[in-house]
């Protein structure tokens, strides 16, 4: 009997993914980008306390990850920071918000307007001290995403063109530690999720335009990326009320107070 | 039921050989993986390229691999001095009451996870070495200072095991022909228990090499060839950590590829410990 329990239990240990079959039977599952994780999840509590028999799953994993896992099978509902390339242009796309991209300093900097050509000198290394922008005489630290990351992806498309970000740039892999990084250096400039700017930093204006939901509505601040939910396929069943659940008010209504830019302009 | 002993011996050897299985199927993995991505951009493109950007399809890992060595130096120059005078209090000098207390304590420092580290690393040591020594603070120095006392444990426990193993007429022999304990613990003791210790100190270099999680949150990960111990640098282990969530395609493997090199590395390191082991057995 002992030695029945302890095969079946190596059999576990073995193969989880047995395990997360069973599990996954029992609701839906949504993968993919770090930056709409946590919105997502956020949504899930929301939508599975209004429907307690439903059960959705959120899991990371990155953009590309979410939207192959759409096209294996292994999640309903992809997650993705970034726009569909042309292979992917087969799958459904719902775009749930978007979201703005800050360029964020520490709060004792005094820089708070930067123009665009000059935040590109600055990645690209060109510009390599902050006296040469009007702040003190020290040695910029650059903060990046890692490589593949759809925040650093818009990043190099909106702000670099075809110039590489330089290569001593420091490197943290998620928004979070991006912020936690520059609040502890004085001398470090970043980018993230205007959503998660908080008191900790201070977002700069971009050429005189400060990035807010105001200015993103006017077409003003123009450093805006999809936040998109993929489908296999025209979404059915448990995915589809999951899908009108994030594009209902309420729910925009939601992600607006957490910093995304809704869908719908005018909420009551 | 008496279940015949031949049948508990076959069950166990399954049990032994499915680990070995696993290990074999993880490592043809990661070089099927890897490999196609090393011949597609050339081995010595891949180990020699100073530049890494898998958007362009470059993938040169050489200022990583340096990195790694660089990183894992600065950990045993903290870590050897260290853990040889811990090893030599524990064996040589201890009074039983403290011992007592102490063994336990550093193979606590075993059971830290590597992430609790980092996070001291992060909030307490690279501060002070922006503040103090300029740079960004998240440098090969922070990354070294943390990784010599992640490898303590392991120095410690292997050398201290190396010297308690010689027989007690050196020590016997040594302290009759007049010389101090001091003496005898330094021109005695220690040589003689060399090749355990140098074991001990390879054990560590290979624990060095592949820690992950504490270098993420301290080493900044700048790709870049690093120029002194105050700038940021990225190492084999931590270019996997850190791009494995978004990595695709020709991406992915490089980062199997870079998995690949490391292998070859630890490989090569524990070989070298097993071999000096064996030789202290002799």
């Amino acid at each position: 009997m002992k030695i029945c329990l302890a095969w079946f239990l190596s059999i576990l240990l073995i193969f989880p993914q047995i395990v997360g079959c069973e599990r996954s039977k029992a609701g839906i599952t949504v993968a993919g980008s770090t930056s709409v994780e946590p919105f997502a999840e956020l949504l899930a509590e929301e939508y599975m306390s209004r429907y307690s028999e439903s059960h959705i799953y959120v899991q990371g994993g990155g953009s590309t990850a979410g939207i192959e896992a759409v096209i294996t099978g292994a999640a309903n509902i992809g997650m993705s920071s970034r726009n569909l390339t042309e292979a992917e242009k087969k799958l459904y796309a719902v775009t749930i918000a978007r979201d703005a991209i800050a360029i964020i300093v520490h709060i004792s900097s005094p820089i708070d307007n930067l123009p665009l050509d000059k935040i590109r000198e600055v990645f690209s290394g060109k510009i390599a001290n902050w006296k040469e922008l009007g702040g003190p005489d020290h040695p910029i630290d650059i903060v990046t995403r890692e490589e593949g990351s759809g925040t650093r992806e818009s990043f190099q498309k909106f702000v670099m063109g075809k110039e590489d970000i330089n290569l001593g740039a420091l490197v943290q892999d998620s928004n979070g530690a991006v912020r936690q990084l520059i609040s502890s250096d004085p001398n470090a400039i970043g980018y993230i999720s205007l959503g998660l700017v908080n008191e900790q930093v201070k977002a700069l204006r971009i050429s005189g335009v400060q990035p807010n939901l105001t200015n993103v509505y006017n077409g003003k601040y123009t450093f805006v990326r999809p936040f998109l939910f993929v489908f296999s396929g025209e979404p059915v069943g448990e995915a589809k009320s999951f899908i009108d659940f994030v594009l209902s008010p309420q729910a925009q209504k939601l992600l607006l107070k957490e910093g995304l830019v809704p869908i719908i302009e005018k909420l009551g | 039921m008496q279940v015949p002993e031949k049948v508990i011996e076959k069950i166990l050897l399954l049990i032994a050989l499915s680990s070995i299985f696993i290990l074999a199927l993880i490592t043809f993995f990661i070089f099927e993986e890897g490999i196609p991505l090393i011949l597609k951009v050339g081995p010595k493109a891949f180990l020699l390229g100073e530049k890494w950007i898998p958007s362009k399809g470059l993938f040169g890992i050489f200022p990583m691999i340096v990195s790694s060595f660089w990183v894992t130096l600065g950990a045993l120059l903290f870590g050897i001095p260290l853990g040889l005078a811990c090893t030599t209090f524990l064996s040589e000098l201890v009074p039983p009451s403290i011992g007592t207390f102490f063994r336990p304590a550093i193979q606590l420092l075993a059971a830290i996870p590597s992430v609790i580290y980092g996070f001291w690393g992060l909030i307490v040591l690279v501060p002070l070495i922006r503040i103090h020594l300029g740079g960004p603070g998240l440098s090969i120095l922070a990354g070294s200072l943390v990784l010599g006392f992640m490898i303590l444990p392991t120095i410690i426990t292997i050398s201290e095991d190396a010297l308690n193993a010689l027989p007690p007429s050196y020590k016997a022999g040594a302290l009759a022909l007049g010389a101090t304990h001091w003496q005898t613990i330094w021109r005695v003791l220690i040589p003689a228990a060399r090749s355990g210790i140098v074991a001990g100190v390879i054990l560590g270099m290979g624990r060095a090499i592949g820690e992950t999680m504490a270098m993420i949150m301290i080493l900044g990960n700048a790709v870049r060839m690093p120029a002194s111990f105050l700038d940021s640098a990225r190492t084999l282990t931590t270019n996997i950590g850190i791009e494995m969530g978004y990595a695709s395609g020709d991406h992915r493997q490089a980062l199997f590829a870079t998995g690949i090199v490391l292998f070859f590395i630890i490989m090569a390191l524990n070989t070298l410990a097993l071999f000096l082991s064996r030789r202290r057995a002799r």
